[in-house]
């Protein structure tokens, strides 16, 4: 490892000779290469405490490497752009309806990613791009699925609330609040059933937590010993309505009372996949645990949403300067001298293209069919394609 | 041919009461004026039956008539729902059959599991479970908390990845808490995810108008339900659809509601012992006839089929189709039906307002519209939440006499 970082900070601070004798791209590409590549690892420090509940929290370092960091750094930072992006397109009335973006809360997803394999299932709400993405989903895909697209995700008929990749384990994308905790709890109850060795992540709101049916389900895999992990992602106001207001305990790692909890900083990406890690292990021996991320979102609740009624503009600003998920593992690579900032520049434009030639793409592809309104109502091999309660709308021929 | 009487004797209670309604086709006359040994005609059906006689011309002590409709069902060449049986058939009650059914899924296929409140150790408040724990263990025959919303939820979950549960609501009203799993996750993520979940999910469980039981359990849901796109409802009425159904049901690939009736869960046949389905977007002919046909389901079949035994003492032929498939309705069998008579009556224990009957008429008007001699005619339940009183709770229900009313009315 010490004669990696000696090299790296030569051509940190030789660029200028280096270049006369190799072209400038070459070197760049050859010095983030390496760091791509460098899985050695080393620990870092978890700046805020875990909070345990009935539980004994996990240790307040995590093991990471260089190559790990970059990619947490390019894969946020493509999220970012792909949330901006989206931004941009519903605006401009390519994308109609609800759009729920999740900038900010990047290091959530990212760093359950980190922990977790494709035996796992993640399940969420509607705020669900981003979580998509992590789960194996492509671009196009995304920008298709917006836009209403034939070949988006789901063809074009879920929108953003419904992007589902059963093969990589992320089951959605769900619109109704809470809805998809009762259906992530079925996901681990599978999961017990068929002795498959993975976790199953329901994932909900703030505004969620005080859904009924967060309890019942809560009871019920508690009860079984399902391998759920509940995380309630934090981002401090339900819609329009701060925590404060809603719930009489805001602390929602508490509220499963007989289930442990734990409170992880949702802004540290390195925090979260050391949390997640130690959850699915709980999960996986002892029972379910819920995870309370504590993370906020720039944007307001939807596009319909200002989302600066409820809160001070200085509040967004000042989160976005303390705490962006991606600014924090930015200093962290420039601190580990991993890459210079302008390799990270460089990536970041890199992302930048990626994400437009996505929207381009997908601006040009085809809407659906007009006979894909009836498909997959029902099962195919049903017998007919179902269009209503006398299966046709046409006048039965009879012989 | 042994369904229909032995229906009513199960519901009249007694034997010697029975006007017997044998679906024997005797066209212009009524079968028989008076009473009928039904004993001795249940006897001669069953070794004849056992023989393998369809033919009623064949049975000893029925007058033979001109023209006979030896299958039971108007489809083109399928088979029959009453089994040409090799093997004598053994009798059971309905919730034994619907039992019988679900034992032989689970044994069948390790995926299928049932969910419920009480099905596990207390074998079900209905016994339909009864005995599965026991055979299957606690996991595979599940015990849920008194949680509708979110077991259902469970359920739908555990079928996105491919395991078939079954729900059982212990009253089909329960399951208006989970109504919003059941309609936006089970019915609508076939399609919203593009194809790439199915919810092979059976939900089951009674409702209908009971003895008594109260408003609150008196409910018929399949009104709320049939408008959810990606649902298919089926209600059973007999023993032998009971379990043809089920079975069908847990096979499917796509979510199904199977509707039973609160009353009918003893009601007593024959049933065969070989494995068979029904088909789930099948209706029955239960009776063939030719003045008008009589669309109904679940408990009303009964009714109407006591209704029948006075109008064929009357001289009418009506044509008797329990349309066992609530959604999709099977118009090619009730086409064939409505083209022969020309006059159609529905007899449904839903509300008047937005009901099975209500759907059903307008896709009769929508496709049939050229055939029909009368105005569609419906009777079904009152408006009202069902009181508690006997008398006040048979009249929010259809009884026989306005079922021959109706019939004498269609057909001036």
């Amino acid at each position: 490892m010490a004669p990696q970082i000696s090299t790296l900070r030569r051509a940190l601070f030789m660029p200028a000779i280096a270049s006369r004798f190799m072209a400038p791209s070459a070197l760049s590409r050859s010095f983030s290469r390496s760091a791509d590549e460098d899985c050695s690892t080393f620990t870092v420090d978890i700046a805020v405490q875990f909070k345990g509940h009935n539980v004994e929290p996990p240790a307040q370092v995590v093991e990471t490497s260089a190559k790990e960091l970059m990619k947490f750094f390019k894969d946020m930072s493509r999220m970012r752009r792909m949330e901006i992006a989206s931004d941009q397109l519903y605006k401009s009335k390519l994308i109609r309806g609800f759009c729920h973006l999740y900038d900010g809360q990047e290091a959530v997803c990212i760093g359950m990613e980190a922990a977790l394999t494709k035996e796992d299932n993640i399940i969420t709400g509607y705020r669900d791009h981003c979580t998509y993405l992590g789960r194996g989903g492509t671009l196009p895909e995304v920008f298709s699925e917006l836009m209403g697209r034939r070949n988006g995700c789901t063809l074009g008929k879920g929108g953003s609330m419904h992007f589902y990749k059963k093969e990589n384990g992320f089951y959605g994308g769900h619109g109704i609040v809470g809805a998809q905790v009762p259906l992530g709890v079925g996901l681990a109850f599978a999961q017990k059933y068929e002795k498959v060795k993975g976790v199953t992540f329901a994932l909900y709101g703030d505004g969620a937590a005080n859904q009924g049916q967060i309890f019942e389900s809560l009871n019920m895999a508690a009860l079984w010993d399902l391998p759920a992990v509940y995380v309630c992602e934090n981002n401090h106001y339900g819609m329009g309505t701060a925590e404060w207001r809603s719930a009489k305990c805001p602390e929602y790692y508490k509220r499963g009372d007989y289930v442990p909890g734990l409170k992880v900083d949702g802004m540290d990406t390195l925090a979260v996949k050391q949390a997640v890690g130690f959850a699915k292990e709980h999960a996986l021996s002892k029972g379910p645990i819920i995870l309370e991320m504590d993370t906020y979102r720039y944007h307001g609740h939807s596009m319909s949403d200002p989302g600066s009624t409820y809160r001070t503009r200085e509040e967004i600003s000042g989160v976005r300067q303390e705490r962006d998920p991606i600014e924090r593992i930015r200093k962290l690579i420039l601190l580990k001298e991993i890459a210079s900032a302008a390799d990270l520049k460089s990536i970041e434009k890199e992302v930048k293209n990626e994400v437009e030639d996505a929207v381009a793409k997908a601006k040009e592809s085809a809407p659906p069919d007009p006979s894909d309104l009836y498909s997959n109502a029902y099962v195919k091999g049903y017998g007919t394609q179902a269009f209503g309660c006398d299966r046709k709308h046409s006048t039965v021929v009879l012989p | 041919m042994a369904i229909s009487f032995m229906a009513c004797h199960a519901l009249a209670g007694t034997q010697s009461n029975i006007n017997s309604t044998i679906y024997c086709p005797s066209r212009h006359q009524p079968l028989v004026s008076g009473r009928l040994d039904v004993r001795r005609i249940c006897v001669s059906m069953r070794a004849a039956a056992e023989k393998g006689h369809t033919s009623a011309a064949s049975l000893p002590g029925i007058p033979r008539a001109s023209k006979l409709i030896t299958s039971a069902v108007a489809a083109k060449s399928e088979a029959t729902t009453s089994s040409p049986s090799t093997k004598p058939g053994h009798e059971v009650l309905l919730f034994e059959a619907l039992q019988e059914g679900l034992e032989e899924e689970m044994e069948k296929d390790p995926r299928v599991c049932v969910m419920g409140e009480d099905v596990g150790h207390y074998g079900g408040s209905y016994k339909v479970t009864k005995g599965l724990a026991e055979k299957f263990g606690d996991l595979r025959v599940l015990d849920t908390p008194i949680a509708e919303n979110s077991f259902t939820g469970m359920a739908i979950g555990a079928a996105m990845t491919g395991l078939r549960p079954i729900v059982e609501g212990m009253n089909m009203g329960f399951l208006l808490l989970a109504y919003n799993q059941i309609s936006n996750n089970c019915g609508m993520l076939h399609y919203t995810s593009g194809g790439q979940f199915t919810i092979p999910i059976v939900i089951r469980g009674p409702g209908g108008v009971g003895r008594q039981l109260g408003a609150e359990h008196s409910q018929r849901l399949e009104s709320y339900f049939q408008s959810v796109p990606g649902l298919q409802m089926v209600a059973c009425s007999t023993p032998y659809n009971a379990k043809g159904l089920m079975k069908a049901a847990i096979r499917s690939e796509n979510p199904v509601i199977l509707y039973e009736h609160v009353l009918l869960y003893n009601l007593k046949e024959r049933i065969p012992d070989e494995d068979y389905t029904c088909c789930l977007e099948k209706a029955e002919l239960v009776r063939p006839g030719k003045d008008v046909t009589i669309l109904t389901y679940s408990r009303m079949r009964h009714h109407v089929l006591q209704a029948a035994k006075t109008l064929i003492n009357n001289g009418y032929d009506p044509e008797i189709i329990d349309i066992i498939s609530l959604k999709p309705f099977d118009l090619y069998t009730i086409g064939n039906s409505i083209k022969k008579t020309h006059r159609v009556l529905i007899v449904e224990e839903c509300m008047r307002t937005g009901g099975i009957g209500a759907s059903l008429r307008s896709s009769i008007i929508d496709n049939f519209w050229d055939y029909l001699d009368a105005p569609i005619m419906c009777l079904s339940s009152q408006d009202v939440p069902t009181p508690y009183a006997g008398p006040l709770e048979d009249a929010t229900v259809v009884q026989p006499p306005q079922i021959v009313k109706a019939v004498e009315q269609l057909c001036q």
